[in-house]
């Protein structure tokens, strides 16, 4: 049998250094036995074989760093057994099912919950009359988390003055320094703060009667952590009162509202107020579509979005419907199809400023999928539905010429399919004496596969635009 | 008026909070206080503090400014036609509060909600002034949620986005229907469009936030519905969700069994869901954020969950034809459909097999739940044979299940 001494219960140099000579000397692990001498009064000198080279995979380190904190007697056993295996087992520490490192990965995650719930549940107190503001508590942690978890506190309360006890160390911030002394006694801490009152009273009124769970609160805040928290020892007559809370709230009778209230309430209903008569002002037509309900295109849509330009103005553009951008602006053409649209715009040398430019269906058709919206051309019926407010601002606007951005759009506003292969290039006579010019779609220039063929619809779609812009006297 | 001291003021303003399920403190930008000014700390991961006895944690002070209010939403504790006490915190109240509790370690920061006084926008500026105070006046680094009021200007959500972490617009209600009958003065679509802002103002200023790698922008927004307060199946709940998901880019949506409250209004049920609804909606919610579940293969519209099996589970048994998979071949997607395995033991399955042949233990041991899996695997010693048909599988993975008190 070999005897290794380590320094601390914690002391992973010391573990690793008698590891490696253990292992070098090709002693096997169930030959040592592991124990933690405070006072080392033989420091035995490390044999010369420890020297011997070799690597352990960092994943093991890492992994040996957490099972050392952890309080079970075996943990020093545990850690050389698996560097022992690693030797002949190489793959073994990639190998979650094994029963050694099954038996580790949950020494390690009670350390890091431990960890965790050191951070949660320390409780600082004030200390009266300190100079600087000082802080100290008192903590019993499940495994001997707290040198490990210190640094947390630091990052966290780096400008006060803070020290936390616990049974196996006791570390203190003083503002630069962090130290580390021995272990304390709860005697040494403060016993309370004037804080804790509020705190009391914040726990118990967040509390809901109505949903009482005090297994899953165990679960999570584990019994052996009460001791220290001041608001838990409020928890057995929060527990014994809330039935009886519960059900007096369900046995109430209800009062009923005042008239002031039902009257107010009343008032504030909204009433879908279009179809009355058609809209004449573009207020009108803005504040009809946000309650549009002639198609059910409003319920997954964001709001509905009505065309924006000056009015009258003499060049109208007609896309579509809005896209995911458009949805959540509330403006039309502000995506990557709008972009495509003004840099065309920009080359054909018309002002965005000067033309009055909308959709054919004001709120954006899509599926989700995933988490992404998918735009969905809109059919016949809602495209019908919504001539309704593009009559309207083609009324208000009084455009002398109107573009319309692919097939949906020449739908919308010759009011039956109008093919754009057959008609582009040409300028159409519309029955409210404009011209119309139909065109690609900007999307579709986003999605041509082909790059020569794309160039090539790009250089139609501009000299369309330019087309457009003539016609309305613009150029 | 008689005035409440500070005590009476939390009591009255945290009891009025806590119908809002959200506490979480998570997905903020990482910062701490190692240059010697102002408190505090996030650090990605959010911690909870405590637990109430309702199972809940508490990880914020969550808390309203006021409870008073001018609107009269049917489930709400605080609407105007409530006989609830009433009471409003100053903006030094509960700044101080918030550090005060903050350097106790009781809390990782604030989630400051209120009751709609005056106007929207009046009611939006007095909840920025907190929030504002907090990171000018004392540099405070922790955790902050606003909820935003939506009617309140655009102005007013972007500047409360430049001191919190997470904002939210509550929708409260599934379906448009009930929130005109149930809440009147809200309107769905200023929700929508406050939601729609946000989302673009959240990623407008995302890029030159990682880039000045410092605190500039809420990162994230979430919502809450009810559960149970009207008709809608959960079908439609969680078609309302996908839908909140993909338009808005929400980081939650929370499910918050409707809960009978004090003096409650005529217009509402009085019984109150089973809590294990909630609990299936909230696992569902995550099959469709992280198992590549789509709504309609969980539950259909206008129907609900089966209380019975958790929806993973209800899944497989409906689709017994693509079971069993074996362990050692399947790909990670369908090992991610297998009842018991969840997304951490499927890492370790894929891990582990490279090396050897696994066998049920193996199973065990990297996590899974067995019992739950059994049915649906092969593995090196096992096959379930006619199990995975068997009538009475289901009558089997049903754990009994503790029926509600109420």
């Amino acid at each position: 049998m070999r005897v290794a001494r380590l320094e601390s219960e914690i002391d992973l140099a010391g573990w690793r250094s008698a590891a490696r000579s253990l292992r070098a000397e090709g002693v096997e692990p169930r030959a040592v036995i592991w124990t933690v001498e405070r006072e080392l009064f033989d420091l035995a000198q490390p044999s010369p074989v420890a020297a011997a080279n070799f690597t352990v995979p960092a994943a093991f380190l890492e992994l040996a760093e957490q099972v050392i904190l952890h309080r079970a007697a075996d943990r020093f056993a545990l850690l050389y057994r698996i560097l022992w295996r690693l030797e002949r087992e190489p793959r073994l520490i990639d190998n979650p099912a094994d029963a050694d490192m099954a038996r580790a990965r949950d020494m390690a995650k009670a350390v890091s919950r431990a960890a965790h719930k050191m951070k949660a549940f320390v409780r600082f107190r004030l200390i009266e009359g300190a100079a600087r503001e000082t802080y100290a508590a008192w903590f019993e942690p499940a495994h001997r988390v707290t040198e490990a978890v210190a640094p947390f506190f630091v990052r966290r309360f780096t400008a006060m003055d803070w020290t936390i006890l616990t049974p196996d160390a006791c570390v203190a911030w003083d503002g630069e320094r962090l130290m580390v002394s021995e272990g304390a006694d709860p005697a040494d801490a403060p016993s309370e703060d004037a804080q804790e009152e509020l705190w009391r009273t914040y726990y118990a009124s967040i509390f809901n009667p109505a949903r009482l769970n005090p297994k899953q609160m165990r679960q999570e805040m584990p019994k052996r952590y009460w001791r220290n928290l001041p608001e838990a020892a409020l928890i057995p007559e929060l527990i014994a009162t809330a039935q009886d809370r519960a059900a007096a709230m369900v046995a109430a009778p209800t009062r009923a509202p005042s008239d002031r209230v039902l009257k107010a309430a009343l008032r504030h209903a909204r009433e879908a107020s279009y179809g009355q008569g058609a809209p004449t002002t573009s207020e009108e037509v803005e504040a009809g579509v946000q309650v549009c309900r002639r198609c059910d295109l409003w319920r997954d849509a964001t709001q509905g979005v009505p065309g924006e330009g000056p009015r009258p103005a003499p060049l109208m553009f007609v896309g579509e419907q809005p896209g995911d951008q458009e949805d959540l602006a509330g403006r039309p053409f502000v995506g990557p199809a709008g972009q495509v649209f003004d840099k065309a715009l920009a080359e054909a040398g018309v002002s965005r400023d000067q033309a009055f430019v909308t959709n054919a269906v004001k709120h954006f058709k899509h599926e989700v999928r995933g988490k992404r919206r998918i735009h969905q051309t809109p059919d016949r019926g809602e495209v019908t539905a919504c001539r309704w407010w593009l009559d309207a601002e083609r009324r208000i606007v009084r455009p002398r010429v109107i573009v319309m951005l692919g097939a949906t759009a020449a739908l919308g506003v010759v009011g039956k399919p109008t093919p754009i292969g057959a008609n582009r290039g040409k300028a159409l006579q519309l029955p409210d004496q404009a011209q119309g010019v139909v065109t690609y779609h900007p999307s579709f220039l986003l999605r041509v596969p082909d790059a020569d063929t794309k160039a090539k619809a790009y250089a139609e779609f501009v000299e369309d635009l330019r087309m457009a812009g003539k016609l309305a006297g613009l150029i | 008026m008689a005035v409440l001291d500070l005590r009476r003021k939390l009591a009255i303003l945290s009891d009025a909070a806590k119908y809002d399920a959200s506490c979480a403190s998570s997905g903020a930008q990482k910062r701490n206080s190692l240059d010697g000014k102002g408190v505090g700390s996030t650090e990605g991961m959010g911690i909870c503090h405590a637990y109430a006895p309702d199972g809940r944690c508490i990880s914020l002070l969550k808390i309203l400014l006021t409870n008073f209010c001018i609107y009269d939403c049917a489930y709400c504790i605080n609407r105007v036609s409530s006989n609830t006490a009433r009471a409003r915190f100053s903006v030094k109240e509960v700044v101080d509060l918030t550090l005060n509790f903050y350097k106790r370690n009781y809390i990782e920061g604030l989630f400051l909600s209120s009751g709609v006084i005056r106007t929207g926008d009046y009611t939006m500026e007095e909840m920025v002034r907190v929030a504002k105070s907090l990171r000018l006046d004392h540099d405070f680094r922790g955790y902050i949620h606003l909820k935003l009021i939506p009617e309140a200007s655009p102005e007013l959500a972007t500047e409360a986005g430049l001191y919190a972490d997470r904002v939210s617009i509550n929708i409260e209600l599934p379906r448009d229907d009930s929130l005109k009958t149930l809440a009147p003065e809200k309107d769905v679509t200023d929700i929508k469009r406050a939601m729609g802002r946000m989302r673009l103002a959240i990623e407008d200023k995302a890029e030159p936030a990682r880039k000045a790698g410092r605190r500039t922008f809420a990162r994230s927004q979430s919502t809450q519905l009810i559960v149970g307060a009207d008709e809608a199946k959960d079908g439609d709940i969680l078609t309302r969700s996908a839908n909140l998901y993909g338009a808005y880019r929400l980081s939650r949506v929370y499910y918050s069994a409707f809960s009978p409250i004090p003096d409650a209004s005529h217009r509402l049920p009085l019984t109150r869901p089973p809590l294990l609804r909630e609990h299936r909606l909230y696992q569902a919610d995550w099959l469709m954020r992280f198992y590549g579940f789509e709504r309609p293969e969980i539950v259909d519209e206008g129907e609900d969950l089966d209380l019975s099996v958790d929806p993973k589970t209800g899944w497989a048994l409906k689709n017994r034809a693509k079971f069993p998979v074996d362990i050692q071949t399947a790909d990670r997607e369908t090992l991610l459909r297998v009842p018991g395995l969840g997304a951490k033991a499927v890492e370790r399955v894929l891990a582990a097999r490279k090396i050897s042949r696994l066998t049920l233990d193996d199973l065990r041991r990297v996590g899974a739940v067995v019992k739950r899996a059994k049915a649906f695997v092969v593995t090196a010693d096992w096959t379930p044979g006619a199990l995975t048909d068997h009538d009475a599988l289901k009558a089997a993975l049903v754990q009994p299940q503790q029926l509600s008190l109420f």
